[in-house]
């Protein structure tokens, strides 16, 4: 069995609202799925689901091969969680708390200590073991709630917004532990910084409004905006009105815009989807007798989509 | 299906927390206090020349009132305040299983306290020979009592985050039960009610029960009242939270 988190038409309301409207979607061994979303769209709730916090108002999941309703138990046996916000017992000392955590997660006693110190070392927390919870800072807190759902050694980790609230260093490092633990787990997180789901995502999930909007790779996602694959030359000893006519006649160009500054031609090829080569495009431009200076061809941007799809929908007329 | 080792693993780290902050240390001393003051000043302990300790048991459920709700209102309230109920119930744990833990934790608190009263027990020995079955009764009403109270307190605190609402809503409660067995209300009833109907009324009552135990007839039907209590306190409390525990 591969997939490790599956959703069939996922949904839960609470009253009115759809906060989750109907949502399908799967994830495997080795895939860090970012689930990435305005405020509000629903990625909280529907890790809720997943965990087994709240009962999903229809629709069906799996998560571990275990059915989230009729087999809750099993669920939250076999996922490590990090909800929103890091909630903790403040009162606990650090090394306390995760010997409790092991006790409920029914790790054996003799396996403890190990479970204990792996766990502590992959979010770094060896020097603050004894200290109150409530002492530690936003950072350190945030590594506690890492600790305790790692303690167990799960095989689906999921992290709602890891990393919000930590400074670059921090977040360096949370990366960088979701990462490493990437190779044989299955990991779903939430967040709203596109750095960071280019960053430890292998695939991206938008959601928007309670309803899947995009689903795909940062790559493929990127070639949904406007921008992707335009290219973008600086030339020298180029005639830019000759050149604009020459360049639009290629195969496969949509667009052509030319400026120039000072004593160099800024040339912008849009392309079409389909027949475009930037061989064609550089041998003409050669052929006009230019030098080309620079070259680059854009490859999207993932703001840009998450705006147009997120907005997209936002003004589709829903309430 | 009931896990043990669950409930044991919520309640200890329950029953730690109390020590963690000097929470359980104001409240034992309230505790001593409060049940000096009724005993000594309110109940003249030394001046009825007795030994036994009757003026020590029969304010327990005034004195019940309000520190067993200062007990239970943050139980649940304290969870829901500051998310952890989140973190708690995504553990692979029913809400039983941390409903009882809780409440056990508490309920042992609330027997600790009652254990730090044995002086009291030792003053009537000293000072003469008290019927030892009795005072042993009298202490397992007491505990009962307050494990009644405690499971009240726990299932308004599931319903709400407000420690406040909590505990006023407890106490109410708590006092309503108190005051159907308490005989200026009850002959007030007299003059409403027909005595077949008082009687009913009287029987739900805590005083009605504990006052039974505490004269030294440990019955069945006066155990049975307060563990049905303290059942239908953490029942109703489950299925409350179960509701409310997203919101």
């Amino acid at each position: 069995m591969t997939e490790l988190i599956k959703t069939e038409n996922l949904g839960r309301h609470f009253g009115e609202i759809r906060a989750v409207d109907g949502i399908s979607f799967s994830a495997s061994r080795g895939e860090v799925l970012g689930f990435l979303g305005p405020n509000g769209a629903g990625k909280s709730t529907t890790m809720k689901l997943l965990t087994g916090f709240l009962t999903p108002s229809f629709g069906t999941a799996t998560v571990g091969g275990y059915d989230i309703i009729s087999q809750s138990r099993q669920v939250r046996s076999c996922l490590g969680y990090l909800p929103e916000n890091a909630p903790l017992y403040g009162d606990m000392e650090v090394a306390d708390f995760l010997k409790f955590v092991c006790e409920i997660r029914k790790i054996a006693p003799s396996d403890r200590k190990r479970a204990i110190d792996t766990a502590t070392q992959r979010a770094g927390l060896a020097e603050v073991l004894s200290q109150r919870i409530e002492t530690l800072s936003k950072g350190y807190r945030r590594r506690v709630g890492l600790a305790q759902a790692l303690v167990h050694d799960p095989e689906i980790l999921i992290l709602d917004e890891p990393t919000d609230g930590l400074d670059p260093n921090q977040k360096h490092d949370v990366r960088e532990l979701i990462s490493t633990l990437a190779k044989d787990k299955c990991i779903l997180l939430s967040t709203h910084i596109l750095e960071e789901v280019e960053e430890v995502c292998s695939r991206i999930v938008i959601i928007s409004r309670g309803k899947i909007v995009a689903d795909g790779t940062a790559d493929e996602l990127r070639t949904r905006t406007e921008s992707h694959g335009v290219v973008k030359m600086r030339l020298a000893g180029a005639e830019a009105q000759r050149l604009t006519q020459s360049v639009a006649a290629v195969s496969g160009v949509r667009d052509v815009a030319v400026s120039t500054a000072n004593d160099e031609v800024l040339l912008q090829v849009t392309p079409h989807n389909g027949d475009f080569s930037i061989h064609g495009l550089v041998e003409r431009v050669l052929a006009e007798h230019c030098e080309i200076r620079d070259l680059s061809v854009e490859r999207g941007h993932l703001d840009e989509v998450f705006r147009a799809i997120t907005e997209t929908v936002d003004t589709s007329g829903r309430p | 299906m009931i896990d043990g080792a669950n409930i044991n693993a919520i309640c200890k780290r329950e029953f730690r927390s109390y020590f963690a902050t000097p929470l359980a240390l104001i409240f034992l001393c309230a505790f001593l206090i409060l049940n000096g003051f009724f005993t000594f000043e309110l109940g003249n302990f030394f001046e009825l020349g007795e030994a036994d300790l009757g003026s020590f048991f029969v304010w327990h459920p005034w004195l019940y009132l309000f520190i067993v709700p200062a007990i239970s209102m943050r139980l649940w309230a304290e969870e829901r305040k500051t998310g952890t109920i989140e973190l708690l119930f995504t553990y692979p744990v029913s809400l039983f299983e941390a409903m009882a833990g809780k409440f056990l934790a508490a309920w042992a608190f609330l027997g600790f306290a009652l254990l730090l009263t044995l002086p009291i027990v030792f003053t009537a020995y000293y000072l003469g020979d008290p019927d030892g079955g009795v005072i042993v009764a009298s202490y397992c009403g007491s505990f009962l009592l307050a494990g009644a109270c405690l499971a009240i307190g726990i299932a308004v605190s599931a319903a709400t985050d407000n420690q406040v609402i909590a505990f006023v809503i407890s106490t109410s409660i708590c006092l309503a039960l108190t005051l159907l067995g308490f005989d200026p209300v009850v002959q007030a009833l007299h003059k409403v009610f027909p005595p077949t109907v008082i009687e009913q009324i009287t029987n739900l009552s805590f005083p009605f029960h504990f006052e039974a135990i505490r004269r030294g007839v440990l019955d069945f039907r006066d155990i049975f009242y307060f563990l049905s209590i303290i059942g239908l306190g953490l029942f109703s409390g489950a299925i409350v939270l179960d509701k409310v525990k997203a919101q």
